[in-house]
């Protein structure tokens, strides 16, 4: 332990913790604005400079660390001084935007300017000019940016996928893919984990509210839109709301008002994913049981960015990957094949809304493999944060919504969808699933909450032997399922290569690209702390066991689309719509 | 090693592309393991092919086991790096703060303008290429310039043409 004076207070910390934490611990915010607590730490915007008795210059307080007997003034004339000056030097270099920005008034560098009391840019300076780089997720404008880096960080050490990095130096520095190649064409995951720590405005998602603006004012279209719980307990927190508030109801009352047609629970097509693949996933066990060859282990397709990934740096082994498509495209498939002849609707009069947690949807739905009849299954894709935007133009108040159901059919789920967000989630309703075709009986656990495979740690793995099971299911007796979950590309990359060198374990592989899920989602609203992720996880366990049907099998309206139109999982009509090809993009 | 081997079968005297990735990756299997060791393969990199375009670039990131974008970081980073082809003559004009007071700028202008290319970048005949110098110490004789190692002091735009003739 160490123990110093902060502003005329003695205080106690650990060695080696650096000055910043060491008055964050005593109550005493320093302004930071590159530093993100637990993520990056780099030392280039020195705003949070402090006066150290005894050292001529001022210290940059998120990387000095603490010394014994040290003498810290975070709050000086001085301090003030040099703080307000180096924040507009990061401003004369910034392009000030400020009011067709789309994270106006959502900006770590407007509110710290706030906080540091300026009231004018005193250096007008010179600017570089860089172009933007529009790809079909995220659109990257280097003349916002205030070289950070946290991105950087993020991209190499927590995703590891590595496409961004600086590039020149001194007064040319830019964060830049390699040889200023569009983001499109080098490896990049569209996980979009990069913009949500993009402190301003230089990094975000492609913006799509135009397009769903104007569709929503065509008279001829019927527009569909879905949402899934990871959005619906998160986006509270762009109204403030205590994080993990869910606002589902809240939130179908305010796309009602704001005009979309039909409002569907993409909770709903995750249940119809799950039995979809967990048939895909007995299907490939039957055909390796019996001698011949199948791709094992099934990896799940639900990532956007995960799928992306193996493309890039996988391509021969996207045909382990499940051809189960991700649950908001079944739904849109569904909503223009079935719900369109059911309605009596014009095919090309639908357009289908996701609201996502997620970035990495927006270039999903672009694929070829993601269309039937020539028409994408989706046609736009929201992040968290743009329908945000979107309810505060249409100046609609949340808070004054009484709550509303989803439209049928797509409106019931159960417990298990609830948890689809979360790393584990796919594989605990998939596991329950499939044991309980295989043997009759269900899946021994309480409620579905396979604590050992959920929650936050990397990578997990687990058996499941199979005793007993059906008749037409004999093939299985005494077979013991292995199974394992990751997320983020780390946990990806390691569980990838086992494939690649034929010594896979397993059986079947959840990953997520992003880390814990989409619940952290690089749509998700910004910024993010662990405390606030750990609230919407909560919220997202809350919802599932308050549901009645905690089974996606059990789901009535799943059962009602077999009977009525789909046959039976895996039936020529289900490979058709809820079923693909994975093909690496050319 | 077979000398007759590592010469390009054209009789040209010069290595094949093939031959020069081959060495490349003697060197990145050298180097590979030892931390902090970018920098000296990109380094003998560029001694061998001459320049370090994108291809290249990529073939040293998945040597290396690093980032595209963090290879391409470091080429950056350091001046002495290039990603363009370099000529067979270096022009380096002054822009110190000398020269650049005295005309360095209209010389540089005018090199753009006989040798269509811009500042960095290289002839389509690989002949030269054009680059700016901080002060060459010649700042009593400005504007200066040099062409590889010969330097040429208060220097006429207009005798431009004349000075390039002679290479
Ligand atoms: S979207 Fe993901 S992979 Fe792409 S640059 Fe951002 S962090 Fe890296
Ligand atoms: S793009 Fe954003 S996160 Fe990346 S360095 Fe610039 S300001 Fe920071
Ligand atoms: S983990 Fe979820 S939010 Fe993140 S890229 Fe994958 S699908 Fe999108
Ligand atoms: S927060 Fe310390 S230098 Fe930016
Ligand atoms: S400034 Fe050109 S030689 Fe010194």
């Amino acid at each position: 332990m160490i123990n110093l004076t902060i502003n005329n207070k003695s205080v106690c910390v650990p060695d080696s913790t650096t000055i910043l934490e060491a008055a964050k611990q005593n109550n005493i915010d320093i302004p930071h604005l590159c530093y993100l607590e637990g993520v990056h730490k780099f030392g280039s915007c020195r705003l949070c400079v402090v006066e150290v008795e005894g050292v001529k210059n001022l210290q940059a307080s998120c990387m000095a660390e603490v010394r014994e007997g040290m003498v810290v003034h975070t709050n000086t004339e001085k301090v003030r001084k040099v703080r307000k000056n180096n924040y507009e030097l990061l401003l004369s270099n910034h392009l000030q935007d400020c009011p067709s920005c789309e994270t106006n008034k959502n900006c770590e560098l407007q509110d710290m300017g706030v906080r540091l009391g300026v009231t004018e840019a005193r250096f007008a300076g010179k600017t570089t000019v860089s172009k933007v780089d529009i790809s079909p997720s995220i659109t990257r404008d280097m003349n916002k940016c205030i070289l950070c880096r946290r991105c950087v960080t993020v991209c190499n050490d927590i995703q590891n996928v590595g496409v961004l990095s600086a590039h020149n130096r001194g007064f040319s520095t830019v964060i830049n893919t390699a040889m200023d190649l569009p983001l499109n064409t080098v490896d990049c995951t569209y996980c979009g984990q990069c913009t949500v720590v993009c402190p301003v405005g230089a990094i975000k998602e492609t913006d799509e509210i135009h397009n769903v603006w104007q569709a929503l004012s065509d008279k001829n279209k019927r527009v569909v839109v879905q949402l899934s719980s990871a959005v619906s307990v998160a986006i509270g927190e762009e109204f403030g709301y205590e994080p993990g508030t869910p606002l589902a109801g809240e939130l179908v009352s305010c796309l009602r008002e704001m005009g979309f047609d039909d409002i569907f629970n993409t909770n709903a097509a995750f249940d119809l994913t799950v039995v979809e693949q967990s048939t895909e996933l007995l299907n490939r066990l039957k055909t390796t049981q019996a001698g011949n060859e199948a791709k094992l282990p099934l990896v799940t397709s639900c990532c956007s960015s995960f799928i992306k990934y193996v493309e890039n740096k996988y391509p021969e082994e996207l045909d382990y990957i499940s051809t189960t498509k991700s649950p908001d495209l079944m739904l849109g498939a569904l909503a223009k094949s079935h719900y369109t002849e059911k309605m009596n609707m014009n095919l090309s009069e639908t357009y289908v809304v996701s609201v996502m947690p997620c970035t990495a949807k927006k270039f999903e739905i672009t694929r070829p493999e993601m269309q039937n009849n020539g028409l994408p299954n989706v046609d736009a894709v929201l992040t968290t944060r743009e329908v945000a935007r979107m309810i505060k133009e249409a100046g609609i108040d949340l808070r004054n919504l009484s709550k509303n159901q989803f439209d049928q059919p797509f409106s019931l789920s159960s417990g298990a969808a609830e948890l689809f967000g979360v790393t584990g989630g796919v594989m605990q309703a998939t596991l329950s699933t499939v044991y309980e075709m295989v043997t009759g009986r269900e899946l021994p656990f309480n409620k579905l909450q396979v604590t050992s495979i959920a929650g936050f740690d990397q990578t997990m793995d687990m058996e499941l032997k199979i005793e007993n099971p059906l008749e037409a299911y004999q093939y299985l007796d005494g077979v013991t399922i292995k199974v394992a979950v990751t997320s983020g590309f780390r946990g990806a990359e390691f569980l990838m290569n086992q494939i690649v060198k034929g010594e896979s374990p397993y059986h079947f592989i959840e990953v997520m690209g992003c880390p814990g899920g989409c619940v952290n989602g690089g749509g998700q609203p910004r910024p993010l702390t662990l405390e606030i992720l750990q609230k919407r996880l909560e919220a997202l366990y809350g919802q599932s066991e308050g549901k009645a049907t905690s089974k996606p099998n059990d789901n009535e309206v799943i059962s009602a689309l077999y009977k009525e139109y789909l046959q039976e999982p895996y039936s020529p009509r289900a490979q058709e719509l809820l079923h693909t090809q994975h093909r690496k993009t050319v | 090693m077979n000398c007759e081997a590592t010469k390009c079968q054209c009789g040209c005297d010069q290595e094949t592309d093939q031959q020069k990735y081959e060495k490349i990756a003697e060197i990145i299997a050298k180097y590979k393991n030892q931390a902090g060791s970018l920098i000296q393969v990109l380094h003998a990199a560029q001694n061998i092919y001459g320049y370090l375009p994108l291809e290249l670039q990529r073939f040293i990131a998945a040597g290396m086991d690093k980032p595209l974008a963090e290879v391409s970081g470091v080429i950056t980073f350091y001046s002495f790096f290039s990603t363009q082809p370099k000529g067979k003559h270096t022009i380096r004009v002054c822009m110190g703060t000398a020269c650049y007071v005295r005309g360095g700028k209209k010389l540089v202008d005018r090199l753009e303008d006989i040798l269509k290319v811009q500042v960095g970048e290289t002839t389509e005949d690989r002949k030269y290429t054009l680059d700016i110098a901080r002060c060459i110490g010649a700042c009593g004789l400005a504007p200066a310039m040099m062409i590889d190692d010969v330097v040429y002091k208060q220097v006429n735009p207009d005798k431009l043409e004349t000075i390039l003739a002679k290479y």
